[in-house]
């Protein structure tokens, strides 16, 4: 009996010894060198994992960081100025401001300007009606209008009005967890420096996009030849704009005859209008930010 | 032929998730998206075929010799953790491409019951007594867990945009829509020994 106990305790205690020793052995022998800097960096950052920096997580930044290959400090969104400041504190890199992100919606087309082709009275979720041919709208690529995004906004940053999803940049922090919910793939970040917005994503002929809706971008190329810094290209009957070339200058969306390219109206509200704000007031908000690393 | 039998059982008929219940734990935790579900059920593929590459040997050339049959439960949980944490270093140093794919699924499952479950029934099924089949077998199980999961994420992105009665709502429903994805596979039951042969 007692032997019976003693044997299965000495079996296992030193299967359990063999397995920690080769444990031990394996973690010193196979250790892989982490840099100091990246230890540093990392404990800098929140530790989201939110990719809004452009790498996969907090690890690949720190790394890329502690490597040298990135000397951008404000690249971490959730982490703000207080972050870019210790991280430029920590490995003696030069201090920016974290340029926000918020969310846009590339898509201006609401009741009165999109036209339906059938009535949903299906499960109100922009998911649902997309499975039933892509949505309600004849435009195959526009806003459903059913609000997955605004149910999805943690801050209430979004609202449904007229069919279209509006996004409150006062409110919107640039999580991007709208741009995930959206079925047709209509929301992105963008830095909040930017004020021209092609509110389109219909890249079908100009003839076809009308018929859909009237605010969609036919493709004309009016923007294209009239850009004064070359910023917009047409592809694919969609235009493009090229933000490390643009000026804000409004030249586009004064000349849109669709009224698809949009400028903020400043009030916080990203509704965009045709308006253009006042010219005073651009080279307020350019002057305002001049540290404003190089665009990708 | 037997391989091929041995494989289709334990993929179809005799599958960990569906008709032994085992590994549910991860099956109602990481089904929820397909790239999640298909990197899990690749690397418990990886860990059962490692499992028993090594719990094998173990059995029929140590604890079965000595009579010490009764130690496997633990003997194996114990040999099972200890190799895959090994084999984790090892991946971060010499792969680390597959280290990040694979690495935040491997602690999940060092003794993730099906696992354990494919090892033990390795020993006790009197049809695999050979190390090459039971290598075969644990292929076929690890295979069976990757399909149950895929087949399940699909049935679960569906769940997202269904409207359940609010009592239903949640895991509630995931675990009826997991009984009746359970139930599709006893079809199998039968076919897989008619077609390949007992």
């Amino acid at each position: 009996m007692l032997t019976a106990i003693l044997t299965a305790v000495l079996v296992v205690a030193a299967t359990g010894l063999i397995c920690s020793v080769l444990l031990v052995v394996a973690a010193k022998y196979f250790h892989v060198p982490v840099d100091e800097k990246e230890i540093k960096a990392r404990a800098c950052l929140p530790g989201a994992n939110c990719g809004a920096c452009g790498y996969t997580g907090c690890d690949g930044y720190a790394k890329a960081l502690a490597s040298g290959e990135e000397t951008r400090s404000n690249l971490c969104v959730p982490g703000a100025d207080a972050v870019a400041k210790q991280l430029s504190d920590a490995l003696g890199l030069a201090y920016a401001d974290v340029i926000e992100q918020v969310a846009t919606i590339h898509c201006g087309g609401d009741c009165a300007q999109a036209k339906r082709r059938a009535d949903y009275q299906g499960i109100s979720s922009c998911a649902a009606a997309n499975l039933i041919y892509g949505g309600a709208g004849i435009c195959p690529v526009g806003c459903i209008g059913l609000g997955d995004c605004a149910k999805a906004c943690p801050n209430g940053a979004i609202c449904i009005e007229n069919g279209l999803a509006h996004i409150d940049t006062r409110k919107c922090t640039g999580c991007g967890i709208c741009t995930k919910t959206c079925p047709h793939h209509l929301i992105d970040l963008m830095p909040d420096v930017e004020r021209v917005l092609v509110t389109c994503s219909n890249t079908d002929k100009g003839a076809d996009t009308r018929k859909a809706c009237t605010h969609g971008c036919i493709g004309c190329k009016k923007c294209e030849k009239n850009c004064p810094s070359g910023a917009i290209t047409v592809v694919d009957n969609l235009a493009r704009i090229d933000y490390s070339k643009c000026t804000n200058c409004d030249t586009c969306a004064k000349g849109c005859p669709t009224g698809c390219i949009m400028i903020s109206d400043f009030s916080g509200i990203h509704r965009y209008t045709v308006v253009p704000s006042a010219p005073a007031e651009k080279t307020a908000e350019k002057t305002a930010d001049p540290s404003e690393p190089a665009k990708v | 032929m037997k391989f091929l039998m041995i494989i289709m059982t334990s993929v179809l008929v005799n599958n960990y998730v569906l008709s032994r219940f085992l590994g549910i734990c991860p099956f109602l935790g990481v089904s929820k998206k397909l790239n999640q579900a298909t990197g899990m059920g690749v690397a418990v593929t990886f860990v059962m075929l490692l499992a028993t590459s090594v719990t094998w040997p173990i059995q029929k050339f140590l604890l079965d010799r000595f009579g010490l049959g009764y130690l496997q439960t633990i003997v194996f949980i114990l040999v099972i953790a200890a190799l895959v944490q090994f084999v984790e270093i090892v991946l971060k140093k010499y792969i680390p491409a597959l280290h990040a794919s694979l690495g935040i699924y491997l602690p999940l499952i060092t003794t993730n019951c099906a696992v354990l479950g494919v090892t033990i029934n390795n020993i006790r099924d009197e049809t695999i007594n050979t190390f090459g089949k039971a290598m075969v077998n644990s292929l076929g199980c690890g295979i069976g867990f990757l399909f149950a999961m895929v087949l399940f994420s699909g049935v679960r992105s569906r769940l997202e945009d269904a409207d359940p009665p609010k009592a239903f709502r949640g895991l509630p429903i995931t675990l009826i829509a997991a009984a009746i994805t359970s139930l599709s596979l006893f079809g199998f039951s039968g076919v897989a020994t008619g077609l390949f042969g007992g």
